[in-house]
């Protein structure tokens, strides 16, 4: 992911790559004849469809995002400029700023429940046996299924009533019945469940490999020196670990502030805003308000935060790495 | 003490001798658990669309009474052209995302050239650009081409297209093709092969498992898509299978196990996927994910 890295990379591989056994005899006539054959016109031409999807699909909107961001849009009127009035317009507004607060809350407890089963599960299915191989295919359907799908599953189990199933199903240990996503009480805290169940086995899968890296020797010395088993994995496991878990923290966050689908297929935002995230609001600003200019600010300060939140990290990373 | 070494194959120290009961007993309905909880919810939907008459609050892993119907009645609602929207947009946009990272990859891997440094870049600021902060512009945009002032709205490619240029595939492909030893590019350029021989008969075929991995979650990524068809499509009719399910839903008219049955059919080419490619998907998370 660090791009200075990547490039260093590539400038050695190109180097050894691209150099033939006849630069080195006639360096200089080689050179003339490769910019005649276009050597460097080349490589620009394998490069063109991704640059011109890239352009239009991702950097033109993005400039044409910041450009509406300024603007009071009308259609068919002609746009207005009003600055940074729509900025300020979204930083006042109470739903915008509910928002805001959930979609923290929502990515927050997502991020860490997901890891934390994740982290289970992982010490639960590590091993070589078979029949954990097929365990861990199973507990993994969830990431693969699409979150439109998996909304609609969960609804059902969400069922208000005494009988749904999940009521049911907690009535066994005497809770409930609960509300769930029809309730403004305990409709985030619901939809958070949801993201952590699809997410969960996913960080599972990089835990996994985070484990499989660990020296078994350090657990034997550990055992030796008496260690418990909750000593071990708290001194010799999780400290292995950190690096598995920072990226995960990293990726979820961003993951977490962005979330759109399963909260809009969830819940829509409801019951009365209580699962409204920034880009359901976003999006009803843009599409049910016809406020483009409003909607682009709007998404242009998640950008923000978002592009801010990956530099920190890889900042605080790299000087980690420095020391 | 007495040190068991096979005891440490795993960090929590389950015991793998024939004897131990108790470990493995526990293991096993932990496990058991696990896949109930992960699992069961999918298997419900399977056999919801498969029951005559699903009662919410009498969901079962085992349909009560079996049939066809909900497949029959969905599509009266039009869902095999849902599904068939959402088909020809993954098979559509797979294929331009796999040739676009294939070209790309090799351009960055292989080459070296100016302003390399910078296209890398720009594809890394790409993975930088969530999909969903475009979204509003990006509307725009589809609804009119910059320069050639094409409307590709309530089209198949206004979706496709979007979509067929990933950051994370080009770099995983990058990151494969760099390891492949330059020594046969060199074989084949004194045998007189071109730029084009090489790509496609020396480079292509050794790059088949990274071309698994990026398939994969390609697929995956094209799938799993909501907010792009959603507001490229202009009437309900351009939606995928996954929008539809929402509109179905919110119809009064249309019972549970329709919705279950769109579920389901939403479900299996991602399950046929993973099952299928399973490895790659695995390698790819450990390896390749960490830069996504």
């Amino acid at each position: 992911m660090t791009a200075v890295q990547q490039h260093s990379d590539t400038q050695d591989v190109g180097s050894t790559a691209s150099g033939g056994g006849a630069v080195e005899t006639h360096p200089v006539r080689r050179r003339r004849r490769r910019r005649l054959t276009g050597a460097t016109f080349i490589p620009w031409l394998f490069l063109l469809p991704a640059a011109l999807i890239f352009l239009v699909f991702k950097f033109i909107p993005m400039a044409e995002g910041i450009r509406l961001s300024l603007f009071e849009v009308r259609p068919f009127l002609g746009d207005i400029f009003v600055g940074f009035k729509n900025y300020a317009t979204i930083l006042q507004d109470e739903k915008f700023l509910t928002a805001s607060w959930h979609t923290v809350v929502l990515a927050g407890g997502q991020t860490l429940g997901a890891m934390l089963i994740g982290f289970f599960l992982a010490l639960l299915l590590e091993g070589h046996a078979k029949s954990l191989w097929f365990v861990r295919s199973a507990v993994f359907l969830p990431v693969v299924a699409a979150t439109a799908v998996i909304g609609e599953i969960w609804r059902l189990f969400f069922y208000p009533a005494p009988e749904g199933f999940l009521n049911e199903v907690i009535s066994w240990v005497g809770l409930g019945p609960w509300e769930y996503i029809h309730n403004t009480d305990t409709s985030l805290v619901s939809v958070m469940f949801v993201g952590i169940w699809k997410h969960a086995p996913y960080d599972m899968v990089l835990i996994l490999a985070g484990l499989a890296g660990i020296d078994r020797q350090q657990y034997e010395a550990a055992a030796i020196d008496g260690a418990s088993t909750p000593q071990r994995i708290w001194n010799v496991t999780l400290p292995a670990l950190r690096p598995v878990i920072t990226i995960l923290l990293t990726l979820a966050a961003i993951r977490g502030l962005r979330v759109f689908t399963e909260v809009y297929v969830l819940t829509g935002g409801g019951p009365a805003g209580s699962t409204d995230v920034w880009m359901t609001r976003v999006y009803t600003t843009a599409f049910e308000q016809s406020e483009a200019g409003l909607a682009s600010a709007g998404s242009v300060l998640l950008f923000l935060v978002t592009l801010i939140l990956t530099v920190s990290v890889q900042w605080y990373r790299r000087r980690k790495e420095a020391r | 003490m007495s040190v068991n070494s096979s005891r440490f194959d795993s960090a929590i120290g389950w015991s793998t001798r024939p004897d131990a009961w108790f470990s493995k007993g526990i293991r096993f309905i932990l496990s058991a658990l696990a896949v109930i909880l992960f699992c069961g919810p999918l298997l419900v939907i399977f056999s919801g669309a498969f029951d005559h008459n699903p009662d919410p609050t009498k969901l079962s892993v085992i349909p009560d009474s079996p049939s066809l119907i909900n497949f029959k009645v969905a599509g009266e609602n039009k869902i095999w052209d849902y599904l068939a929207n959402s088909l020809v947009i993954a098979g559509g946009a797979l294929l331009l995302q796999l040739a676009v990272s294939v070209f790309a990859a090799y351009a960055l891997a292989r080459k070296k050239f100016r302003g390399q440094a910078i296209a890398l870049l720009v594809i890394l600021a790409t993975m930088m650009l969530p999909e969903e902060v475009i979204a509003i512009p990006l509307s725009l945009v589809i609804g009119d081409l910059p320069l050639v002032h094409v409307s590709l709205k309530g089209t198949l490619l206004g979706v496709i297209l979007p979509l067929g240029a990933w950051g994370f595939s080009i770099f995983v492909m990058t990151e494969f093709m760099k390891e492949i030893p330059a020594e046969l590019e060199e074989a084949a350029k004194v045998d007189g092969a071109g730029e084009l021989r090489l790509f496609a008969q020396i480079i292509l075929p050794l790059c088949k498992p990274a071309l698994g991995v990026i398939a994969v979650f390609g697929f995956n990524m094209i799938w799993e898509q909501y907010l792009l068809p959603l507001i490229v499509a202009a009437d309900p009719s351009d939606y995928t299978l996954t929008v539809a399910l929402l509109a179905l839903r919110s119809d009064d008219m249309v019972g549970t196990g329709i919705v279950l049955a769109g579920a389901l059919l939403a479900l299996v080419p991602s399950l046929v996927v993973y099952l299928s490619l399973q490895k790659s998907f695995l390698r790819g998370i450990t390896t390749g994910a960490i830069k996504g």
